[in-house]
């Protein structure tokens, strides 16, 4: 499989909450490639180093994807600044997604805050089969329930101050589902406590779960080593690169 | 079409630009962006004799035009690069230097046996890795220490060595002296310069190292100038390095003294950055006349102490 680095158009952009965007990037030949759980590696004008950007969604029909992004520092800040019409610097797909296992099977996604995007196109491929349980701060900061109820899934919102669906945090939410049901597969992407926890949940119940991890990189395709993570492949213990073995990895394989 | 092929201690590239180590890997990621045959050569990832895990992430940090790493030369060790990389790229059409990084004057002189017979152009000694302990720049760190593993590789080796040089050292050309003495071919120079980036909402470096190696745009400047210090201490060649970042940058390196350049950090903002930087050199040659890649090198014109 081929790289591909080039310009592409934005073709649409929205802001969906206070600080974050969501792009429409025409970029056939990166959208015939990608899987869900993939990213692009985005070069902001004026910063050495590219940034990394889940894939939300993608249309191979017409050949675009969907980036959302908050922003977090200068580079995305800089990044936000791009409007409609304007280009984009993408390397892309990069990265080991999601396994999708037969639509028929029954799939749980938790995620919270800017982890929620990678999880729309991997449990868009379930369609009612598929439960996603998602966590922001606060009213203001929910994003993408439309979207996944629009994919067939059931969506169980949580904020962290009750002002909008459940009063919790999307583990305290999972925990009570996990009760009385039993999914085939559990995907989370989010802060590193809730993966934690999300982890131990599905070793506890016997469940496979794959996770989407984070972590500071250059190159973006496995090359300088910049970003690795501890994982346990085979019985041996070593390190596995984010960009390359991830972003998503199988839970029971990573030291978390 | 100028003329782009150049020599190194009697090793042909077809072009002076080199992907720099630990940038590219041993190149199987960048032939996914385009073929490897385009490069004049690639300087691979620095290998030591067993496998290494490298520091703990984080491991990059972004800085005002540059980056800092702290792998701490994390690679699968010198028999897997013998027996998984070096046959996949000897199909590759390019000049194939291997970067040495013992981290015991006994390890450097095994590596280099090993890779005897070998299909290796040319063996580029790391005595200047920022990131290990042991090692590394504690080699490259005195004049004494640098010509005594120069001589023990040189001992052990017959292919074309070149010592990369640190640049976190007082004075550069006494290092290089002293590894010209004991029988360098080449050396290259810089590699990283040690430096530090703190969160300042935490209170803790952003490298769980501490510390790591600084490169980009951010130490050309640094790079040319020493760069031009070596080429006029030593007689053996030097391949530049630093900030790289365009050909106008490769064109600037080699007036200062470098027969090639390599290309590291820049590789991450653009992946096709070292074939680009080859075009635009050939473009810039072509424009102003010059047949030949090699008539620039060392070609800058020093002002004098009386302003001419
Ligand atoms: C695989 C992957 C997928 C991601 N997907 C998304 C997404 O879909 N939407 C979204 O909004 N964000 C996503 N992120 C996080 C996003 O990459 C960071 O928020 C962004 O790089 C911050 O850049 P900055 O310049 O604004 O912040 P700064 O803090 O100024 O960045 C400084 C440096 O640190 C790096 N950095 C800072 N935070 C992170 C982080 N959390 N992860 C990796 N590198 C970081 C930056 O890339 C940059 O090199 C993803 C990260 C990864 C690794
Ligand atoms: C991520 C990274 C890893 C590196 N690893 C090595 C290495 O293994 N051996 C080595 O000799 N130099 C290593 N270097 C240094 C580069 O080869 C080069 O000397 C330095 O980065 C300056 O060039 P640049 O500014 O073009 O990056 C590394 C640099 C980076 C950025
Ligand atoms: S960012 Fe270079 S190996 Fe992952």
């Amino acid at each position: 499989m081929a790289y591909t680095q080039s310009l592409y158009p934005i073709l649409r952009k929205q802001n969906l909450a206070r600080g974050i965007y969501d792009y429409t990037v025409h970029c056939p030949e990166i959208a015939s490639e990608a899987v869900p759980g993939q990213f692009v590696h985005i070069r902001v004008p004026g910063f050495q180093l590219r940034r990394p950007i889940s894939i939300c969604g993608i249309n191979r029909q017409v050949g675009t994807i969907r980036l959302v992004m908050e922003i977090r520092g200068a580079g995305t800040e800089v990044l936000s600044r791009l409007n409609e019409g304007e280009l984009i610097d993408l390397i892309g797909p990069l990265g080991h997604g999601f396994t999708l296992l037969s639509p028929h099977k029954k799939a749980v996604a938790g995620g919270g805050g800017i982890g929620v995007p990678p999880l729309l196109g991997a449990i868009a491929h379930y369609g009612e089969n598929g439960t996603v349980i998602t966590g922001f701060r606060s009213a203001s900061a929910v994003i993408l329930q439309d979207d996944f109820k629009a994919a067939g899934a059931r969506a169980i919102l949580c904020t962290d101050d009750g002002t909008m669906g459940e009063h919790g945090f999307v583990t305290g939410a999972l925990q009570k589902l996990l009760e009385t049901e039993t999914p085939d597969i559990i995907y989370a992407c989010g802060p590193m406590p809730m993966l934690k926890a999300v982890a131990a949940m599905a070793a506890e119940k016997g469940i496979e779960c794959e996770i989407s991890l984070e972590e500071r990189m250059a190159c973006g395709v496995g090359a300088c080593l910049g970003c690795a993570c501890r994982t346990i492949k085979n019985g041996v213990e070593g390190f596995s690169h984010v960009c390359k073995d991830g972003p998503v990895f199988n839970s029971k394989e990573v030291v978390l | 079409m100028a003329d782009l092929r150049v020599e190194v201690a009697g090793v042909p590239f077809k072009n002076p630009v080199i992907p720099a180590s630990g940038a590219f890997g041993f190149g199987r990621e960048y032939e996914k962006f385009y073929p490897l045959s385009k490069l004049g050569g690639i300087s691979c990832k620095g290998t030591t004799l067993f496998l290494k895990d490298g520091n703990l992430p984080p491991r990059i940090a972004e800085t005002p035009s540059g980056m800092l790493n702290s792998v701490g030369l994390q690679n699968p060790g010198i028999d897997a690069f013998i027996e998984h990389e070096l046959p996949y790229l000897q199909t590759k059409d390019l000049t194939i230097i291997a970067n040495v990084a013992g981290s015991t004057v006994e390890d450097c002189i095994t590596i280099a046996q090993k890779l005897e017979g070998t299909a290796v152009d040319m063996i580029e000694l790391n005595i200047s890795c920022p990131n290990v302990k042991e090692g590394g720049a504690a080699f490259g760190s005195t004049p004494q220490m640098a010509a005594a593993v120069t001589k023990a590789v040189r001992g052990a080796t017959s292919k074309p060595l070149m010592v990369k040089l640190s640049p976190n050292v007082t004075d550069i050309t006494a290092i290089a002296r002293a590894v010209e003495a004991e029988g360098a071919d080449a050396v290259s120079l810089i590699n990283t310069l040690l430096g530090m980036r703190i969160d300042i909402n935490t209170r803790r470096p952003i490298l769980k190292n501490n510390t790591g190696g600084l490169s980009g745009p951010a130490v050309f400047p640094v790079a040319v100038r020493m760069v031009w210090q070596v080429a006029n201490a030593v007689k053996i060649p030097v391949v530049g390095m630093g900030g790289i970042a365009s050909g106008r940058d490769a064109i600037e390196m080699m007036m200062a003294g470098a027969s090639a350049i390599q290309v590291g950090a820049a590789i991450f903002a653009d992946p096709y950055a070292p074939v680009k930087i080859v075009d635009e050199m050939n473009a810039w040659l072509d424009e102003k006349g010059i047949g030949s890649v090699k008539e620039i090198v060392g070609t800058v014109k020093p002002w004098g102490p009386d302003g001419q």
